[in-house]
This record gives structure tokens, C-alpha cells and sequence, in this order.
């Protein structure tokens, strides 16, 4: 039985017919197209998944889709504007060698703009954590949490 | 070129391919969808070896959706490896739980999986062997009966003998003050990329294929896959192998998967593109692992710490198929002959055939299993010597112009300033005079190929590049990018050689049909042959447009140059009547009478050889070489091993782009440190018990390693502006490293992968009872 449920998605006041037991990352992939976010496990284990839902950096691929239901939902595509010009924490993964394969980077930088929402001025053990959830296999997470130090280094008054 | 006049080498430019990947907007094959698109799912085998009696696909194929059922029995039979030991789909017997015995294509992925449910499979099932020990003994049961040209096998051991002598070992025992003599087991470890598996697969109406494919190796995987039209009756047709984005490679994806073969079964059968996607418990138990080895080492030294002799004899479980990995003795030789200064050397390995997941390559090549029982060994034989260890690798260090008993011609070779740096990082010596309770610290060196390595006929890269109207240049490049960057320090050194900056070159990669050939992304190869490619071809077209700008300004072309997309008088800089933008230059030579358009190619292959029947050889121009170096705590209560210090030091000719090259050197140095702590395949009776990420543990960002790399920079001569391999060097010390340093902490040696806390409480219990 399908059903429609209505949220904010980057931004954008939008509707879409579901089935109840998809997951969030099905819908954001399938019904949407947006592809940024990435399935790596389906079992919350790896955070190749993750996207922002109401300030909070979730596993979309086990957030079931009808908790969605008048929430406000961000991912990887809602950060840099059209024109290209990319979010501090994507300016910085860039800058300081954080991306490799790539493969974890969307979520991986879900979950730093999720801190940095919350902590302007994290310190190396509360970046740490927030990706705990995030696996790479490619870079040692050392430019990783490099970037989202200087990221958030940056983004101070 | 001049060190200071370097512009764009050398520096910390980002990747070319990063503002892509940090947007979402990369394509990788989980992302692409074709129109028409069928989804197939593979069903695997009930035991890990029986006799298949009977499958019935027709419950499956009347489920709704569901598009074709394929078993090797409506197949023509496709047979890969490196032995060719494999059908793609199996028909008589299963010999791992993750053979293949049947295929669905359907409209969407849950029907397809649906179907796989009703499909039934009859089995007989055969007692198996599951320890490499037990499989290699004579009246072992067969794995199997025949080999790929029905010639009938008589034991379970691969018909790959490999043994290296050199000198005279019997004699260099008799001659040595000090005989070491132990025995090391590595296990089963799996790549964990973070993009699993896929394919789609289809063809066009003259029956030729297209494979959008993550392949670290397209050239070759075109010849398996044409091999594979060949035998479905479509002799003379050609493959199309076209890359997307790639989640991760790590030796993963050298060989040709037979899920790969399946989506081209199912698409000719089907006449739809079909798309194979793994799950990530497929990638852990469908995906061979690193080989894991029983290795018995022996090495003796003279009484001034001289290395007298090295023996080492290598039992390695291959599995039920063969891969390329099987060839990976080849590469254990490296560090077995030629690790340091040892005159004597004998090499013998066996790889045998068990029930268990077969296994491949994975970063180093069998050279991170083999170092850590050499490296282990170093640290036993110094302690039985009284010398100290750092000082025991001092005397017996390798230095240029040395030729090694494999006959590896040593060219540059800062493995001294490695060692050396790692042990001031460490305050080596105070930390060995005044040793803290329970702490350590343990080195372990490198050696690996540096300058390619010659283990196909061609080591080969093709390069095409191409100027447009607009002074901007088309790289066109057989090299696969798997994010070790690759195609970002290609346009570093081709905008370096034609004075333009990184962002004016655009790399086409990625289609054997468009892009020269190479032989793969292996062998930490790609940026030696693929920059050392671009030099050249790079040069090619700097002196057309040179000699063009010549005749307009008529003067020599040897006294032009160009810097920053202008082209000037070397003797004049300054004067701007003899000064001309490049793109200004090129739509000058394309729109006049006799136009021209300026492009340039070449095909690169480094002075390597393949190694003889001897397996003696110069395997590699060069040689990269490292010293790992660390300081651990270890809590004997609990056996929790924590890295204190960590020193990676890497003889890398020259830092093309630092940035990316510490970021080899990081992720390897935590992939090396799972290797030794944390990760490991479990197997029951065949079975992957642990197809998931909370049961095999890659380290994560709460795992606080402090590494801190040193580049040693030896400008080698053959590399492209000096630069030697660095993809697979920095995984290979590790594991050893640590395990030296943690005998070194509290006096118990753990000879087996990976080193958990309950062998260490194990052995420290060991230890308490001997008193």
C-alpha cells in the first residue's frame, strides 16, 4: 500500500509516494535521484548513508521512510549552491586531501556538518566521535578530521 | 628541470576529482541505471564441497518478473583464473560455500532475489578440507579431479612450484655464529572498499559487449571478457570496458569476477542491460580475500651481525579457484631475497587447493605476509646475537649499486635514512637504556617494487594527449583512478613540462575504447608509468608548438619556452613583442592555410624484466623502499595494544604531491595496523562467519594512531622527475613493526595474525608458568 508523506528536502517543501517499509536512503535514491548518499552496508555499520534529519546525521538506510513525515531532511546535494560554489566543509575536504575513492565522503561530511552545526569549536576527540559511524577504508581519517578542524577553524567569528 | 623552477610538481594540489566526490555528483556503478535495466542476483552453494545432482529453475522462472534463470546447465561454459580452474557457473561439483550454481535476471532486485529462493538444488554432499596441512598430504581427497585440460591431478597442490636459490645456504649454516629458526601464520583479511561490487553488462546488436565496470585492470579484462564471447560462440567480437567511479581497489580488482560473467550471460540471454550489485555481506564472504601462509623461516648471522643466510618455506592456502593471486609468491620474493644484505638465500612455497574462499591479491602482493615473518625473524635473530635491533638492520642495510641475490639491481636506496629517521622519531636508543613498564618499540622495514613491475608481457601504459583552440590539453590515459590519485599528479607533471597550470589539462580515462593501453593499476605503478608517460608525450607537443612559435617569431625554438600559458623568448622574458599566449599560438597554427592541430602519443614501458625460470631478474627499475617504526603501551590486564608513537618513513624518490602521498601513507599505515591488530576473515568448516562490519573490524576515527610520515626523497633517475611507487609500500611494514614492539613491551612474541588481546593474555600466561 503506498502512501504519501510530505517533508522539507534541501530546503524544498516536497511530496512523494512511498512504500511504508522503504528506508529513507531508498527514497532519497530512488524517488529522487539523488545519489550523493550511499549504500554501503544497508545495515547502519558503515555511514556511507548518512544525511541530516531535523539537525541530527542519520543512517538513512535504516531511518524508516514514514518517521520522515514532516521532518527536514538535508543531504550532500543541498550543500553546495548550483553555482558551484562548495560548502566550508566541502572546501576543505577538498583542500587538505580528505577524499580518496570518495566512496565515504558524502556521509562523512554529513556527519562533520552536523557536529559543526551543534560545536563551532570541537575538539579532535568530539570530531572523532561524530564520525566514529563514518568507515573509509582509503585514508586513515587523518585529512579527514584535518579538514573538519580547519572547517570548523574557519567558520569561527 | 630545475628543483626551484618547479611549479606545479611538488606541491599540495588537491585532487582533480575531488570537488566531484565531496558534492555527491561522482558515478559510481551503485549510481548508474540504464534504460531497460534488469537486476541480477546470484545464487551460492550449500556446502563448501558437494556433488551437485540436479537444479530445478522452474518454480523461479515462472515467478512474475523474472526475466532468465541461468545454471551452468543452459550456459556454455565460461572457464577464468589464472589456471583456468573455474567455470563461471558450476554444473558437476561445488568446492566453496560461495560457488556459483545459479543466476535470475528480473525486473527489480527483490524479485530477482525472490526467485533465487525457489530455486532447488540437490546435493551430494563430499567430505571437505579446510586445513591447508591436511589438503596438501598425498592421499588427501581431490578438490579437483582435472585440471582445465582434463588431465587428470593427483594432489591438491597448485602446479606452481616456486623456489629461488641463490648461493649456498647449507654451507652459510655451517658458517653462521647465530641460527634463528621459527614458524609465522598469516590469516584471511578482505579489502572492506567501501563501494561494493557491481557491474552492468550489455550488448549491442551485433553481439559485441559493453561493461561498465569498476575493473583496476580494463585492458585485461577486455581479453578475459572476449575470451568469454569466444567461448558463448561469439568468436571475433569485441568488449567495450568502461570504468565509472571507483569506491575503493586495494588489489581487489585485478582479476575478472565471475559475478562479472554472469551479467554478460545474463544480458546475451536476456538481450537487456543487467546490473550486478553485491551487498556488503556478498563482499565479505563473494569476494577473495589476502592469501593467508603457514611461513617457516630460518636465517643465521655472523657474529658482527652480518646476515649469513635467509630460508624461508611457505605453505599458502589458495582456496578452491585460482586468481592471479596465486602468483603472489612471485611478489614474497621480493623482501625474501632482497630485504637487506643476504648473500644465501633459499625460497620455496607451495600453494594448495582446501574448500575455503579462494583467495586474491591484496595491497602489497603477498609482500606484507612475507615481511612480517622476515621482520619478526630480524628482530629474533638480533636479540639471539645481542645486537640491538636498529643496529642489527643498520649493518645489514641495503645501499645503491648493490645487485641483490634475486639479481634486483638497486639503483637509489634511502632505506638507511628510513631506518634511521624512525629510530630518532622514536629516541630509539633511551628508549631502549631507560625502558618504560610495559611500553615498546619495534621497527620493521620495506622493500617493494618502485618502478613497475614485470609480471604481465608489457608493462605497458598508453598516452594520447591533445591541444584544443583554447590552450587547454586532453590527457587520454589507460591508468585507472582508484583514489590514489593518479590522474591528479598526471596533470601536475604535464602542466609542470608544458608551463600551463593543473587546471588547464582534463583527464579522459576510463574506455578501451577510447583510451591507449595499459596493463592496470597494480604493482603501486601508476604514477611512475603513467607520469614518465606524460613527460614524454608532454615534450612532444611542447616542441611542435615550439617549433610553430619559432617560424612566427622567427627565431630558434630551442631559445622559446612557455610559462604560464604564454610562450616567450628564454634570452628575453621579458620582452612582450616575442611573447605570445599559448592559445593565441594554437588557433594561429589550426586556422591558417595547411592548418594544423597539435596531439602527440606514447606508449611507455619501463626497462624491467620478467622474471626467468630461475625466478632471478631485474623485476622492477626501481625500488621504493620504508621503514615503519613504533612505540606501543601494552595493558596486560586486558592485552589492549596502544600505539603510542608512529613513524612511517618512505624512500619515495620524489613527493610528486605531498598531500596525496601522505594520504597513501595514512591509510595504508591503518589498513597495516588492522592487518596486525584487529582484522580477520573468520572461517567455520568453509563459511565466512563474519560478513559484516561490526563483526570485522576495520579501525574507525576512535582508533587514535599518531602517524607521522618522513619522505625521504632520492630523485631516482628512471623515475618521472624522480618519483618511485608509494600505493602498496606504506601496509607493509606495519604488522611487523608492532609485533616487535610489543615483545619488545612485555617479552611475549605473537607469530600469528592479527595479534588480538587474547593471544597476548594468552602468551603472557605461557610466559608466567615457564617462569
Amino acid at each position: 500500500m503506498k502512501k504519501v508523506i510530505s517533508f522539507k528536502l534541501n530546503g524544498e517543501d516536497v511530496e512523494a509516494e512511498v512504500e511504508p517499509h522503504w528506508s529513507l536512503l531508498h527514497l532519497l535514491r530512488e524517488t529522487f535521484e539523488l545519489t550523493g548518499a550511499k549504500e554501503g552496508c544497508g545495515k547502519g555499520e558503515c555511514g556511507a548513508c548518512t544525511v541530516i534529519v531535523d539537525g541530527k546525521a542519520i543512517n538513512s538506510c535504516l531511518f524508516p521512510v514514514m518517521e520522515v513525515e514532516g521532518c527536514e531532511v538535508t543531504t550532500i546535494e543541498g550543500l553546495a549552491t548550483l553555482n558551484g560554489n562548495l560548502h566550508p566543509i566541502q572546501e576543505s575536504f577538498v583542500a587538505n586531501g580528505a577524499v580518496q575513492c570518495g566512496f565515504c565522503t558524502p556521509g562523512m561530511i554529513m556527519s562533520a556538518k552536523a557536529l559543526l552545526d551543534e560545536n563551532k569549536n570541537p575538539s579532535e576527540d568530539d570530531i572523532r566521535t561524530a564520525i566514529a559511524g563514518n568507515l573509509c577504508r582509503c585514508t586513515g581519517y587523518v585529512q579527514i578530521i584535518e579538514a573538519i578542524k580547519k572547517a570548523s577553524e574557519r567558520r569561527e567569528p | 628541470m630545475m628543483e626551484s623552477q618547479l611549479k606545479s610538481v611538488g606541491k599540495r594540489v588537491p585532487k582533480v576529482d575531488a570537488r566531484e566526490k565531496v558534492t555527491g555528483r561522482a558515478i559510481y556503478i551503485h549510481d548508474l541505471k540504464l534504460p531497460g535495466m534488469l537486476y541480477g542476483k546470484i545464487l551460492y552453494s550449500k556446502y563448501p564441497h558437494a556433488r551437485i545432482l540436479n537444479i530445478d529453475t522452474s518454480k523461479a522462472e515462472k515467478l512474475p518478473g523474472v526475466r532468465a534463470v541461468i545454471t551452468g546447465f543452459n550456459t556454455p561454459e565460461i572457464r577464468i583464473g589464472f589456471m583456468k580452474d573455474q567455470p563461471v557457473l558450476k554444473k558437476d561439483k561445488v568446492r566453496q560455500y560461495r560457488d556459483e550454481v545459479a543466476a535470475v535476471a528480473a525486473i527489480d532486485p527483490d524479485i530477482a532475489e525472490e526467485a533465487l529462493d525457489l530455486i532447488k538444488v540437490d546435493y551430494e554432499p563430499l567430505p571437505g578440507l579446510f586445513d591447508p596441512e591436511e589438503a596438501v598430504k598425498e592421499d588427501a581427497i581431490l578438490i579437483h579431479e582435472y585440471d582445465a585440460k582434463g588431465k587428470p591431478l593427483k594432489n591438491n597442490i597448485l602446479k606452481l612450484p616456486w623456489r629461488l636459490i641463490a648461493g649456498d645456504v647449507e654451507q652459510a649454516k655451517k658458517e653462521s655464529d647465530f641460527i634463528v629458526e621459527d614458524s609465522f601464520r598469516v590469516t584471511w583479511v578482505t579489502h572492506c572498499c567501501m563501494g561494493t561490487s557491481g557491474c552492468i553488462a550489455l550488448f549491442d546488436l551485433d553481439n559485441n559487449l559493453t561493461i561498465y565496470s569498476i575493473t583496476q585492470i580494463p585492458f585485461l579484462a577486455q581479453n578475459d571478457f572476449n575470451a568469454a564471447l569466444k567461448a558463448m560462440g561469439l568468436k571475433g567480437k569485441n568488449t567495450r570496458v568502461i570504468n565509472t567511479v571507483i569506491g575503493g581497489g586495494f588489489g581487489s580488482k585485478l582479476d575478472t569476477h565471475v559475478y562479472e560473467y554472469i551479467a554478460i550471460l545474463l544480458a546475451y540471454r536476456t538481450r537487456k542491460p543487467v546490473k550486478i550489485l553485491f551487498t556488503r555481506e556478498e563482499e565479505f564472504f563473494a569476494q577473495p580475500p589476502r592469501q593467508p601462509a603457514i611461513i617457516k623461516i630460518s636465517q643465521g648471522c655472523k657474529k658482527d651481525g652480518n646476515l649469513t643466510f635467509r630460508e624461508v618455506d611457505m605453505l599458502l592456502d589458495n582456496g578452491a579457484y585460482t586468481s592471479w593471486g596465486a602468483t603472489t609468491p612471485s611478489v614474497m620474493m621480493v623482501p625474501i631475497s632482497s630485504l637487506y644484505k643476504v648473500p644465501n638465500i633459499k625460497y620455496t612455497a607451495r600453494s594448495v587447493y582446501t574448500n575455503n574462499i579462494y583467495a586474491q591479491a591484496m595491497r602489497g602482493y603477498g609482500n606484507p605476509q612475507a615481511t612480517f615473518a622476515v621482520e619478526s625473524s630480524m628482530d629474533i635473530l638480533a636479540e639471539a646475537a645481542g645486537i640491538d635491533p636498529m643496529e642489527f638492520r643498520l649493518i645489514n642495510v641495503n645501499l645503491p649499486g648493490e645487485i641483490t641475490p634475486q639479481n634486483f639491481k638497486v639503483t637509489t636506496c634511502g632505506l638507511k635514512e628510513c631506518i634511521e629517521s624512525v629510530g630518532e622519531g622514536l629516541n630509539w636508543k633511551d628508549a631502549k637504556k631507560n625502558k618504560k613498564k610495559k611500553r615498546g618499540v619495534g621497527m620493521s622495514s620495506l622493500i617493494h617494487v618502485g618502478g613497475g613491475a614485470r609480471v604481465y608481457k608489457s608493462d605497458g601504459h598508453g598516452m594520447i594527449m591533445k591541444v584544443d583552440d583554447f590552450g587547454k590539453i586532453s590527457v587520454i590515459t589507460g591508468a585507472v583512478e582508484i583514489g590514489q590519485g593518479s590522474e591528479t599528479v598526471i596533470s601536475q607533471v604535464a602542466a609542470e613540462v608544458l608551463g600551463v597550470f593543473p587546471e588547464d589539462i582534463q583527464i579522459i580515462k576510463g574506455d578501451t575504447s577510447i583510451c591507449p593501453w595499459d596493463v592496470g593499476t597494480h604493482a603501486s605503478r601508476q604514477a611512475f608509468v603513467s607520469c614518465n608517460a606524460a613527460i614524454t608525450v608532454a615534450n612532444k607537443i611542447k616542441k611542435e608548438i615550439l617549433d610553430i612559435a619559432g617560424k612566427y617569431f622567427n627565431v630558434d625554438p630551442e631559445n622559446l619556452d612557455i610559462k604560464n600559458r604564454v610562450i616567450y623568448l628564454k634570452d628575453e622574458p621579458e620582452n612582450s613583442e616575442k611573447q605570445m599566449p599559448l592559445d593565441k599560438l594554437l588557433r594561429r597554427a589550426h586556422f591558417s592555410k595547411h592548418g594544423t592541430m597539435i596531439m602527440a602519443e606514447t606508449f611507455y614501458d619501463p626497462p624491467n624484466e620478467m622474471l626467468n625460470q630461475e625466478f632471478k631478474g631485474n623485476l622492477s627499475c626501481t625500488y621504493a623502499y620504508g621503514t615503519t617504526g613504533v612505540e606501543v603501551e601494552v595493558d596486560t590486564e586486558t592485552g589492549h595494544v596502544e600505539i603510542k608513537k608512529y613513524f612511517a618513513a618512505h624512500d619515495v624518490g620524489r613527493a610528486l604531491n605531498p598531500m596525496l602521498l601522505e594520504g597513501q601513507i595514512y591509510g595504508a599505515a591503518v589498513m597495516g595496523t588492522g592487518y596486525a591488530l584487529t582484522e580477520q576473515l573468520i572461517l567455520k568448516q568453509g563459511k565466512v562467519m563474519n560478513d559484516n562490519f561490526l563483526d570485522y573490524k576495520i579501525l574507525t576515527a576512535k582508533d587514535k594512531i599518531p602517524i607521522v610520515p618522513i619522505l625521504v626523497e632520492t630523485i631516482d633517475e628512471l623515475g618521472p622527475l624522480g618519483a618511485k611507487g608509494i600505493g602498496e609500500p606504506a601496509c607493509v611494514p606495519t604488522a611487523p613493526a608492532i609485533a616487535n614492539a610489543i615483545h619488545d613491551a612485555i617479552g611475549v612474541r605473537i607469530k600469528d595474525l592479527p595479534i588480538t588481546p587474547e593471544k597476548i593474555l594468552k602468551a603472557l600466561k605461557e610466559k608466567e608458568k615457564k617462569g
